[in-house]
């Protein structure tokens, strides 16, 4: 590392760590559910573990974004941070209110919207931290030796995130309103400021990794976040179709949410280039697959598997099934996952100066967790499109198709054993690097 | 070959066009004569099913407009599809609710808001969902 202050970055990484662990729980709490196994019913029914299972995934992912911001900043500025001891103080109240919510899901405190489910008082307050986080990242920004595109569009899109949270605050007495409102925070933060935040690792990992020359790479930049905003704000249509809002949306929501894939093939096709163009000499493999890795799985979770059941024709027909579980689970995995576990692999050995960049455990720990994954999206794809059929065609009762999917879920929860083995090594990795140390310092060329 | 400045103005000039048009078609769908819900028919018993649907995260497990958890079946036209009195028997059972192998969180509601919640499911069952409804509820469809 070349700051002392980027050293805040590894607790945010760590804290990102115990919450992922924490999340996979929960999902193998769902997954024994699904197959008639529901012994936790009493403690921790369905609706409890899937307000966790997700909270958790943006919790933990928002966590590696701000870990992300505070490791980049300060090397893209050319100066510390502006207050480190601030920026404790945003991690630890990030951490209480995140554990409050959660906790609180177990005893029937939440809001019941999909993703959104943390109360309002609660909001108040994730506001305050949030406001916390990006008065010191533009601080910092504000008194830079230089500003970088890499650097602004990471803050655009983290900007736009907290700017972007507070339609999901309003109170509405139409359910339609509210769902219209809450995919302004959700579809607007995955499919579109995420994006931005994405692109901005995405590039300051391809500038440290392949060498090649930053101007080239931020012109691109701009491009893919160009594409991610021509096609992802109008794409918010997509979910407008069937919600009781007016027909203009299908065919809008139809033609933007067509054009989404064009984004992720842009980002594939750029780290890839980027990649064949460099020098190939960074020792860090293992940050090299991950972020590779990321710009490709994105493209396929997120862009074609969402675009599969994105036209009017087809989402009429897998509207409200597992297939949004299928596409949901490899996007953010591809898109957000991969992309945070590539930044804290790239920064844990500048952190902790310990240079164990090409291990075993890690390259194990990638292929694992990517097997199993893509296991658990085509389980997720076979029963819903089981369920579509069924369901939707043969007009048969819901829980009767249930129980035709139990296999699927079986075979879900051994893929899902697969991918935690490959997370558990990962973070046994993370666990082995040790902490942050002054020793690590090296001077800025 | 594109320069950065001009990959700059694509972003900044493409992201406000399209966010300016997204605001008006917003807009656009929310003039009273195009909605599609019955707005005004909105009663103080709809809005408190809707508070008891989102404090007791009914959407963890149902779905209601496709939207939900996909564990539990889909509440968009239960009122036609079981009736009523079902309806408020399964939110009124103070043993979990699972006739089929899934089993429900016993809410044990009582009777003003389990009459809220059929108020509010039945607000929902009028929405025109683009042809949805058909779709998600073929039985309530044959029915009819």
């Amino acid at each position: 590392m070349k700051y002392k202050s980027q050293k805040v970055a590894y607790w945010f990484f760590a804290l990102c760590m115990l919450l992922f662990a924490l999340q996979l729980v929960y999902g193998f709490v769902m997954g024994f559910a699904r197959i008639g196994m529901d012994g936790l019913h009493e403690v921790v029914p369905f609706n409890t573990a899937r307000a966790v299972h997700t909270n958790l995934l943006v919790l933990w992912l928002l966590t590696g974004f701000m870990g992300a911001a505070y490791y980049i900043i300060p090397e893209e500025s050319k100066r510390e941070l502006i207050s480190v001891k601030l920026a404790y103080v945003q991690l630890i109240s990030l951490a209480l209110v995140g554990v409050a919510a959660l906790v609180g899901f177990h005893f029937n405190i939440w809001e019941g919207r999909k993703f959104l489910e943390i109360p309002r008082e609660l909001d108040y307050l994730v506001v305050v931290n949030v406001l916390l986080f990006l008065g010191l990242i533009l601080g910092t920004l504000y008194k830079a030796k230089q500003r970088t595109t890499t650097s602004l569009v990471l803050t655009m899109g983290l900007v736009f995130a907290a700017l972007l949270y507070l339609p999901g605050m309003i109170w509405f007495d139409s359910q339609v309103t509210d769902s219209f409102f809450r995919w302004w925070v959700v579809h607007l933060w995955v499919e579109g400021v995420w994006e931005l935040i994405m692109g901005g690792i995405l590039s300051f990992l391809l500038i440290k990794l392949t060498g090649v020359d930053r101007e080239v790479i931020e012109k691109w930049l701009y491009v893919i976040v160009g594409l991610t905003f021509l096609s992802g704000i109008l794409g918010t249509g997509h979910h407008y179709y069937y919600i009781g809002v007016n027909k203009i949306w299908l065919i809008v929501g139809g033609i933007f949410s067509a054009l989404e894939p064009l984004a992720f093939l842009a980002m594939a096709l750029f780290a890839v280039y980027m990649y064949r163009k460099g020098e190939k000499s960074h020792p860090n493999k293992i940050a090299l697959f991950w972020t590779i890795g990321a710009s490709i799985v994105s493209f396929v979770g997120a862009g074609l598997l969402g675009f599969a059941h994105t036209l009017p024709q087809t989402n009429l027909y897998t509207h409200g099934t597992l297939v949004t579980a299928m596409h949901g689970h490899y996007a953010f995995w591809g898109a957000y996952a991969m992309i945070v576990l590539a930044i804290i692999s790239y920064a844990l050995p500048n952190l902790t100066g310990r240079k164990h960049y090409d291990n075993k455990n890690g390259h194990l720990a990638f292929w694992l967790a990517n097997i199993g994954m893509l296991g658990m999206t085509v389980a997720f794809g076979v029963a819903g499109v089981i369920q579509v059929y069924m369901e939707r065609r043969l007009k048969m009762e819901f829980m009767e198709v249930q129980n035709e999917t139990k296999v699927h879920f079986v075979v879900l929860i051994l893929c899902a054993t697969i991918f935690t083995i490959g997370i558990g090594l990962y973070i046994y990795e993370f666990i082995k690097y040790g902490r942050p140390n002054d020793e690590a310092l090296v001077k800025e060329d | 070959m594109l320069s950065k400045s001009q990959a700059r103005a694509f972003f900044l000039g493409g992201t406000v066009v399209t966010f300016l048009i997204f605001i008006g078609l917003t807009v656009y769908s929310f003039m009273p004569r195009n909605d599609q819900t019955n707005h005004a028919s909105i009663t103080k018993d709809v809005i408190r099913g809707k508070e008891l649907w989102e404090t007791n995260n009914c959407m963890g497990c149902h779905s209601i407009m496709g939207e939900g958890g996909y564990y539990a079946p889909e509440l968009t036209k239960v009122v036609e599809r079981k009736g009523e009195a079902y309806v408020k028997i399964v939110l009124q059972s103070k043993e979990p609710w699972g006739p089929r192998g899934r089993k429900m969180v016993a809410y044990g509601m009582n009777d003003a808001d389990a009459d809220a919640m059929v108020a509010y499911f039945n607000w929902i069952s009028k929405i025109d969902l683009n042809g949805f409804d058909r779709v998600v509820s073929p039985l309530s469809k044959d029915k009819n």
